[in-house]
């Protein structure tokens, strides 16, 4: 088995040139996936027979959702990476990811309040699902606050995958929290095992919506992880070669 | 079709209309601020590369 090219992302220059080649078709993607989901969401899909036009919200607010919970996921599966094989292209997607992650949670957090006022007529409770993924908005910033505060790139990472796999427990209490306690937020309609409770025609755009942010979010992540790459490696041999071949062109 | 009726969202335009606009707000803000810095990150590599123009 070749796993040449697999060993090679793990190498910042190759990884570079990769992100470099990846992230404008992502970028597209995301951008033919907003156009048609917000299309679906604003103008094909009916009003909801109970709550009217608000619910188209949940086009926004529920992607927002699953991509607060999914980012830290997969910060927490870099965090793996990283403490067992101290490989530094993952130290670069683990930090690159926290800012996307933070962003995300505030969305879901500032959506969800604009929901709720007018159908549970409060912008806020503390209940479950509310207040865990509130926890989840302090992680990411104190993920951010750590890589700041400690000098050392390689020393911050580390103790980052440390918190970003502490912080792992707060997932499944988020995704529980509504079977779990009483709470105000509404049970899944789409994540059940058997048989989804919405509609196709609500169904279409919450996809494309959803798939949407998850090309948004790969295409800012390269981006971010190579300007991460770019300040870890200014001053190694492939960089000057990069910044010079870009003085020829 | 008429935009009016669609603007006001059957009465909820000031909850789905803000929520539409702060995710487009800072979706674009995340994209748009790593995109510069990586350009302003190259150029200051470019102009530190011997032989650069000072």
């Amino acid at each position: 088995m070749d796993f040449v090219w697999f060993h090679k992302l793990g190498v910042p220059r190759h990884f570079y040139r990769l992100a470099l080649r990846l992230s404008p078709w992502f970028a597209a993607l995301a951008a033919v996936l907003f156009a048609a989901g917000l299309w679906q969401g604003l103008f094909v899909a009916p009003p909801d027979y109970q709550q009217g036009e608000s619910y188209r919200i949940m086009f926004v607010h529920v992607p927002s959702a699953w991509m607060s919970m999914f980012t830290w996921v997969f910060m927490a599966a870099m965090a793996v990476v990283v403490l067992v094989w101290r490989i530094k292209v993952p130290e670069s997607m683990m930090r690159a990811a926290a800012p996307l992650g933070a962003t995300f949670t505030f969305l879901a957090l500032a959506t969800g309040s604009l929901w709720g006022k007018p159908m549970w007529g409060t912008y806020w409770q503390w209940d479950a699902r509310l207040t865990s993924e509130l926890i989840l908005l302090f992680l990411y910033l104190g993920f951010i606050a750590l890589q700041a505060a400690i000098e050392d790139r390689r020393a911050a990472a580390r103790a980052g995958a440390i918190l970003a796999l502490v912080g792992l427990i707060n997932i499944p209490i988020i995704h529980y929290s509504v079977e779990w306690w009483n709470t105000l937020h509404q049970g899944p309609t789409v994540t059940k095992f058997d048989q989804p409770s919405i509609t196709w025609e609500m169904g279409r755009p919450l996809l494309l919506m959803a798939l949407a942010f998850k090309a948004y979010f790969v295409a800012v992540l390269l981006v971010r992880t190579r300007c991460d790459i770019l300040e870890a490696e200014t001053g190694s041999a492939w960089v000057g070669e990069l910044a010079t071949g870009e003085r020829t062109r | 079709m008429d935009w009016g009726n669609f603007f006001a969202m059957g009465g909820y335009a000031a909850f789905v209309w803000p929520s539409y606009g702060i995710a487009a707000l800072l979706l674009a803000i995340n994209a748009i601020v790593p995109w510069r810095r990586e350009r302003a990150l190259r150029a200051r590599l470019r102009d530190r590369q011997p032989g650069a123009r000072s």
